[in-house]
C-alpha cells in the first residue's frame, strides 16, 4: 500500500464514520438508525484494518475483525431485537428539530477540530490528522443522547459516542493495549445487553419506551 | 505477600461460582461471607508488610493505596453480605422474592466485590477503567432488584449516566496512553508506576485534555457534579445492603481511581491544574448536596445526599495535594464507608417494616426499637463528624492539610456547607428518632445477626477514630504515594 493510498483510505473511512453520525441526527426511523450504526461499525473496523495492512501488523488485523463482528453485527442485532419487540418505528418529536440539530452538529464539528489541536500538534501523521473527525462523532453522540426521548435512540447515541472514542484510540495510537481493548469490548457488550433488557422492561412497565414518562424520582 | 492480592481477587469469584451452582443457601452464603472476610484479611495482613513498598504480581499492583481500599472493600463488604442474609430472608417470608432472584442477587454481589477489588489492584490504568465500567454492569440488576417502576427508572438513569460518564474517562485514558507512547516505549505505557516515571515528559496540552476528561468521567462514579443525578435515585431504589456497598465502597473505589490519575496528571503539570478542577466540582457538589439535604423527605435519599457531601469534601481535601490532607481523606473514606453501611442497613429494616422510605411516616424510633435507634443515633454522630469517631480526626487532618496548602478560602466555604449538611441530617434524624410512636406502627423485627452487624460497623468507626493501629502508617504512606511528589 503506498502512502497516498493509505492516507486516502484512512480519510475515506473516517469520513464514512462522521457521515453516519450526521445521518443519525437527520433521520427519525429507529430501524434506519440501527442500520446506520452497523455501517458505522464497519467503517470503524476499517481503520485498524488499514493501519494493520500498512504496517503488516497481524494483531491489528485480528482486532479489526473483532471490532467488525461486535459493532456491525452483534450490537445492531441486539438493538433490532428491541425494535422487533416494541413495534415502534419512529422517534416521536425529538427535543430539538432537524434543522437546529444539523446546525448543532456543524458547530460541534468545528468545536472538535479546535479541541483536538494538541493531538495533531503532538504527532502530525495522516492518522492523527483524522482524529478530530472522530472527536466530532463523540460530541454528536452526546448530542443525540440528550436530545432524543426514545430509549433506543439514547442507546444509539451512546454507541455513536463509543464508536468515536474507539476511533480516536485507533487513529492516535493504533489502539489501546490488547487486554484493555478486550475488556472494554466485553464491558460494552454487557452494557448494551443490560440496556436491551431494561428497554424491554421499560416498555412493559410504562407502556412505551418514551423516557419522558420517567419522572417518578425527583427532589 | 504476593499471593494475598490474588487471594483477595479470587475469593469473591469463587463465591460467585458457589452461589451460581448451589444457590443462595448454606454453601453459597458461607462462601459469600468468606469472600469479603478474605479481602479484609488480605488487606490487614498486607498493611503490616507493604508500607512504602510496592508488590507487583503479574498485572496486579499492591501499594499502600490498594491496601487501604482492600480494607474498605472487605469491611463494608462483610457488613453488607451479612446483612443480606436477613434482608433476603425477610423478603422471602413476605413473598417478595423468588429463589432464582436470590441466587442472582448473591452472584451479582460477589461479582461486584470482585470488580471493585480488581479496580483497586490493577496496575494498568486501562484495566482499572475496565473494572470500574464492569461495576456499573454488574450492579445494574442489583439496583433494579425490586421490579417496581421507580426501581426501573433509577436503573435506566444509573446505567446510561454512568456509562456515558465513564466513557469520557476512557477517552481520557486513551489520550493519556497517546501522550505516554510519545514519551517512551509502548510496553506498559499505561502502568501506574511507568506513567509516574514518564510524567515529566508527557505532552502538557494532551495531558490537560486527558485530565479534564478523567476528572469528569471518574467524577461521575464518585457522585460529583455535574453528573451526580444518578446517585440519589440508584441509592434509594437499590436493596439496602447494596446501597451500603454502593455508597460505602463503590464511591470510594471510584475516588481512588480519580486519585491515581490525579497523581499522574499532577506529576506532569504540577498540582495547580487538577486543584482548580477538584475545587470547582467539589464545591459545586457540596452546594447541591447541602441544598437537597435541607428539604429531604425520603430517608434513603437523605443518606445518599450525605454520601455526596462526604465525597465532595474528600475531593476538596484531595485538591490540597499534600500527604497530610490525602491520608486524612482516605481515613474519611474508610470511616464513612462503615458508618454509611450501618445507616443504609438500618434504613433497610425500616423500609421492610413500613414498606416506605418517607421520613414523615416514622416517629419515636427510640421507643419502638432501641437497638436500631441506638445504632442510628451513634451512626448520625459519626457522620456529623463528632469525636471520638474517625471522621472527626479525618476532617481535622484535611483542614490542616488544606490550610498548609494556602487553601483557607475554599476550606472555609466547604466547612460552612458541611455544617449545613450536618444540621439537616441531624434535624431529619431527630424527627425520626424522637417523639411519640404511632399506635399502629408496625414492629421492626431484628435478629441477633442484624444487631451485631450494626454495632460491629460502629465499633470499627470508633476504633479508627482512637487508634488506627497498623493502618496509620499505611494511610500515611498512601498519602505520600499520591501527593508526595509535590
Amino acid at each position: 500500500m503506498t502512502d497516498s493510498t493509505y492516507t486516502a483510505l484512512l480519510e475515506l473511512s473516517v469520513s464514512v464514520l462522521l457521515l453516519c453520525a450526521v445521518l443519525v441526527v437527520w433521520r427519525r426511523e429507529l430501524r434506519t438508525l440501527v442500520r446506520l450504526l452497523a455501517v458505522q461499525g464497519f467503517a470503524l473496523a476499517a481503520i485498524p484494518a488499514i493501519r494493520g495492512g500498512h504496517t503488516r501488523d497481524w494483531t491489528l488485523l485480528a482486532v479489526a475483525v473483532g471490532v467488525a463482528a461486535l459493532r456491525s453485527a452483534l450490537l445492531p442485532s441486539l438493538l433490532r431485537r428491541v425494535l422487533r419487540d416494541a413495534g415502534e418505528a419512529r422517534e416521536t418529536e425529538p427535543l430539538v428539530n432537524t434543522t437546529a440539530s444539523m446546525l448543532a452538529v456543524a458547530a460541534l464539528t468545528v468545536l472538535a477540530y479546535a479541541v483536538a489541536r494538541p493531538l495533531v500538534d503532538l504527532d502530525p501523521t495522516p492518522a492523527t490528522r483524522a482524529a478530530p473527525a472522530a472527536l466530532a462523532v463523540i460530541l454528536t453522540g452526546i448530542f443525540v443522547l440528550i436530545s432524543r426521548r426514545r430509549a433506543l435512540s439514547q442507546v444509539v447515541g451512546f454507541l455513536l459516542m463509543d464508536n468515536g472514542i474507539t476511533a480516536v484510540a485507533f487513529l492516535t495510537t493504533a489502539g489501546v493495549p490488547l487486554v484493555v481493548e478486550l475488556g472494554a469490548s466485553l464491558d460494552l457488550l454487557f452494557a448494551v445487553l443490560v440496556l436491551q433488557v431494561l428497554a424491554g422492561r421499560l416498555r412493559l412497565a410504562f407502556g412505551s419506551a418514551d423516557l419522558d414518562e420517567l419522572r417518578e424520582l425527583h427532589d | 505477600m504476593r499471593s494475598l492480592a490474588v487471594l483477595a481477587l479470587a475469593a469473591p469469584l469463587v463465591a460467585a461460582l458457589a452461589v451460581a451452582t448451589a444457590g443462595w443457601r448454606r454453601a453459597g452464603v458461607a462462601a459469600s461471607i468468606a469472600a469479603p472476610a478474605a479481602i479484609l484479611g488480605s488487606g490487614l495482613t498486607l498493611a503490616w508488610g507493604v508500607r512504602d513498598g510496592v508488590v507487583r504480581t503479574g498485572p496486579l499492583r499492591t501499594d499502600a493505596l490498594a491496601v487501604v481500599m482492600l480494607v474498605v472493600i472487605g469491611s463494608v463488604g462483610l457488613l453488607a453480605v451479612a446483612a443480606s442474609v436477613g434482608y433476603l430472608r425477610r423478603e422471602q417470608a413476605a413473598g417478595h422474592l423468588h429463589p432464582r432472584n436470590a441466587r442472582r442477587y448473591g452472584v451479582l454481589v460477589d461479582l461486584f466485590l470482585a470488580t471493585m477489588t480488581l479496580a483497586v489492584l490493577a496496575d494498568n490504568l486501562g484495566v482499572m477503567w475496565v473494572a470500574i465500567e464492569a461495576t456499573t454492569v454488574v450492579t445494574a440488576f442489583l439496583v433494579g432488584h425490586h421490579h417496581t417502576r421507580a426501581a426501573l427508572e433509577a436503573t435506566w438513569k444509573y446505567v446510561i449516566i454512568c456509562s456515558v460518564g465513564i466513557a469520557l474517562a476512557f477517552l481520557g485514558t486513551v489520550l493519556l496512553y497517546f501522550a505516554s507512547v510519545h514519551a517512551g516505549p509502548t510496553h506498559d505505557a499505561l502502568g501506574f508506576g511507568t506513567l509516574l516515571g514518564r510524567a515529566p515528559h508527557l505532552d502538557p496540552a494532551v495531558t490537560r485534555l486527558a485530565g479534564v476528561l478523567l476528572l469528569l468521567g471518574y467524577g461521575t462514579k464518585v457522585g460529583l457534579a455535574p453528573f451526580h443525578t444518578w446517585l440519589a435515585d440508584a441509592h434509594s431504589q437499590a436493596p439496602a445492603p447494596v446501597s451500603a456497598l454502593m455508597s460505602g465502597v463503590l464511591l470510594a473505589v471510584a475516588l481512588t481511581s480519580l486519585l491515581r490519575v490525579k497523581a499522574v496528571v499532577d506529576a506532569a503539570l504540577g498540582a495547580g491544574f487538577m486543584r482548580v478542577g477538584l475545587l470547582t466540582v467539589g464545591l459545586a457538589t457540596l452546594v447541591v448536596a447541602a441544598g437537597l439535604l435541607i428539604a429531604q423527605r425520603d430517608f434513603k435519599r437523605l443518606l445518599a445526599y450525605s454520601s455526596m457531601e462526604q465525597m465532595a469534601f474528600a475531593a476538596i481535601a484531595a485538591s490540597a495535594t499534600n500527604p497530610l490532607a490525602t491520608s486524612a481523606l482516605l481515613l474519611l473514606v474508610m470511616v464513612h464507608g462503615m458508618a454509611k453501611a450501618v445507616m443504609f442497613i438500618g434504613s433497610g429494616h425500616l423500609q421492610q417494616a413500613h414498606r416506605s422510605t418517607s421520613i414523615a411516616m416514622i416517629r419515636g424510633l427510640l421507643a419502638r426499637s432501641p437497638a436500631l435507634a441506638g445504632a442510628a443515633t451513634v451512626g448520625l454522630c459519626v457522620l456529623a463528624g463528632l469525636p471520638p469517631f474517625g471522621i472527626f480526626a479525618a476532617e481535622v487532618g484535611a483542614a490542616r492539610g488544606l490550610s498548609d496548602a494556602n487553601l483557607a478560602w475554599p476550606l472555609g466555604i466547604a466547612l460552612l456547607l458541611v455544617l449545613v449538611a450536618v444540621a439537616a441530617l441531624a434535624g431529619r434524624g431527630g424527627a425520626m428518632l424522637f417523639g411519640e410512636p404511632d399506635a399502629e406502627a408496625p414492629p421492626i423485627p431484628l435478629g441477633r445477626l442484624d444487631v451485631s452487624v450494626l454495632w460491629a460497623g460502629l465499633a470499627g468507626c470508633l476504633l479508627l477514630g482512637i487508634a488506627s493501629g497498623p493502618l496509620g502508617p499505611v494511610l500515611r504512606s498512601a498519602g505520600r504515594l499520591l501527593a508526595g511528589a509535590s
